[in-house]
């Protein structure tokens, strides 16, 4: 049945609590979604547990936490009962992951294109040969001029736009079902940041991959998803279609949305969001 | 009237990478001035250069009327204080807030230290119940209040804002840009801020400096970004970024 139906993950009720000197700390707080070959944006200010979801299906959420849910399928798959060998077969090969900020997610002493040849060569089975051609093609597809001297590079020879396009390429190279991107463009100058989520936009949409993207800012991501999902305090306070985030409902999207300067909007003092205790609740 | 900043011709120069080429600016008192650019650009070079913390090789700094020497004495911090980046990196960990604020006072030998401690803590929203708590049971928010509070305890006329806001959650950030436009308002003081936004920039600066490879680009007044007349490529460039993804089909 997996192969027909459009959905690709399905987060029904997951829970990732978080145990303490001080007692249970419940991060993700009964979250549910679904996902087809869209891009679906999850938006949220430090601590709404928007990380921990991505981490969740990517099954990347530390050994001492506790995860609960009544579904977190990928393709029909059950994330929660297969074996960690299974899982890791997952990670990398259907399921890709891009984090934050290249100077650290890379592996430092060794270089981009080694890096990326491994991830091809653990989930397939290709010559060195061939995967050299496929790591070099695969920069190329991220618009990275040179790429074989790209590929020699480590990674602090490179910029942080350089650096989170080899990373780009690295997840891609496996051709995966679907892409978790956790705050792929935060670490970047504005400009940059368009032109690495031009090439996630290009690849993800001529792969037809689905894509979760989270993020803090919501300008953003309303301008690059297809629909959004607003987290606060752990749980799901709003879900709309990127487009019509003008019309949202919830006054923690609309708090959040306003609170923002604009460039000409003459607004002294800015309005600040006055959090309610029944949005967490 | 003398200006509260005069930078004339300001090289920086790390080894031999120069950081500033030639750098001039000019900020009224009174007056709030952006420093925009990306990252190595040299927007926070020239601040830190202002506060001496940065090698000068040539050029000249005059604040109030005075020019400045290699080293700052005790006079100069009274006048002009900076608030850094990232609050959790700019606290002592160590430190309770109290002893944190005590620590300006003590140097310049301040005798009402009580008191001032108080109406800082007081002023930046925080009350008196922050006070003997160390920086990490505070949130990013309430840290950044602190180190303002710790600027603000010399009564300066000029601060130096680092990035003040770019490490907090954004609805933390309008907090703090309004207690920072507070505070100015009712010190009359200077800014001289540094961001990467164009938003925030035009939203609390009335002047501003486009930056690009250690070089001053183009001088701007708010409004002129507002309404888009702008004349170099560059702050073209920047703008149509800060109005965030368009897709190209």
């Amino acid at each position: 049945m997996s192969r027909e139906t459009k959905t690709l993950l399905d987060v029904d009720d997951l829970r990732v609590t978080f145990p303490t000197r001080t007692g249970l700390i419940e991060a993700v707080r009964g979250v549910s979604f679904s996902l087809g070959r869209e891009r679906l944006g999850i938006v949220g200010e430090s601590g709404s547990g928007k990380s921990q979801t991505g981490r969740a299906i990517m099954g990347l959420t530390p050994p001492q936490a506790r995860i609960s849910a009544n579904k977190l399928a990928f393709d029909g798959i059950d994330l929660l009962s297969v074996s960690p060998r299974e899982r890791r077969a997952l990670r990398g090969k259907r399921i890709a992951m891009i984090l934050q900020d290249p100077k650290y997610s890379l592996d430092p002493v060794m270089s981009i294109g080694r890096q990326i040849v491994e991830t091809l060569r653990t989930h397939e089975k290709v010559g060195k040969a061939e995967a050299r051609d496929r790591a070099l093609a695969m920069l190329e597809a991220v618009q990275i001029r040179d790429p074989s001297r790209v590929f020699n590079l480590h990674p602090h020879e490179v910029s942080g736009g350089m650096g989170q396009r080899a990373m780009i390429a690295m997840m891609l190279i496996a051709g995966p079902e679907m892409m978790i991107a956790d705050e792929p463009t935060s670490a970047l100058d504005v400009t940059v940041q368009l032109d690495v989520l031009g090439i996630l936009d290009r690849l993800v949409s001529e792969r037809g991959m689905g894509l979760i993207f989270i993020s803090h800012d919501l300008r953003l991501v309303s301008s690059f998803c297809d629909r959004v999902i607003v987290m606060y305090a752990g749980k799901v306070v709003e879900q709309l279609k990127a487009s019509e985030l003008g019309q949202a409902q919830h006054p923690y999207t609309r708090g959040l949305l306003n609170c923002m300067p604009k460039i000409g909007a003459d607004r002294h003092p800015l309005p600040v969001l006055d959090r309610k205790p029944e949005w967490a609740a | 009237m003398t200006s509260a900043i005069a930078v004339d011709r300001l090289e920086v120069i790390f080894d031999r990478f120069r950081a500033l080429k030639g750098v001039s600016l000019d900020v009224q008192p009174g007056e709030s001035f952006g420093l925009v650019g990306e990252s190595g650009s040299g927007k926070s070079t020239l601040l830190r250069a202002i506060a001496g913390l940065a090698p000068v090789a040539s050029g000249s700094i005059v604040v109030n009327g005075k020019t400045l020497g290699p080293r700052r004495d005790k006079a100069f911090y009274r006048e002009v204080q900076m608030v850094f980046q990232d609050p959790y990196g700019s606290l002592h960990p160590r430190q309770t807030v109290d002893r944190l604020l005590q620590e300006p006072l003590a140097i310049h030998g301040f005798a009402d230290g009580e008191k001032r401690i108080q109406r800082a803590l007081d002023e930046v929203g925080l009350g008196n119940g922050f006070r003997f708590r160390y920086s990490h049971q505070l949130s990013g928010g309430q840290r950044q209040r602190v180190a303002i509070a710790r600027a603000l305890i010399l009564e300066p006329s000029i601060l130096l804002l680092d990035e003040p806001t770019s490490a907090l959650d954004a609805s933390v950030q309008a907090e703090v840009l309004n207690l920072l436009e507070e505070v100015r308002r009712r010190r009359k003081l200077t800014f001289l801020m540094v961001s990467h936004d164009l938003a925030i920039i035009t939203h609390m600066c009335e002047r501003l400096m486009v930056m690009q490879s250690g070089e001053a680009v183009e001088n701007l007044a708010a409004a002129d970004l507002v309404e888009r007349r702008v004349t170099k490529d560059y702050t073209r460039n920047l703008l149509r970024a800060s109005d965030g993804f368009v897709r190209t089909a």
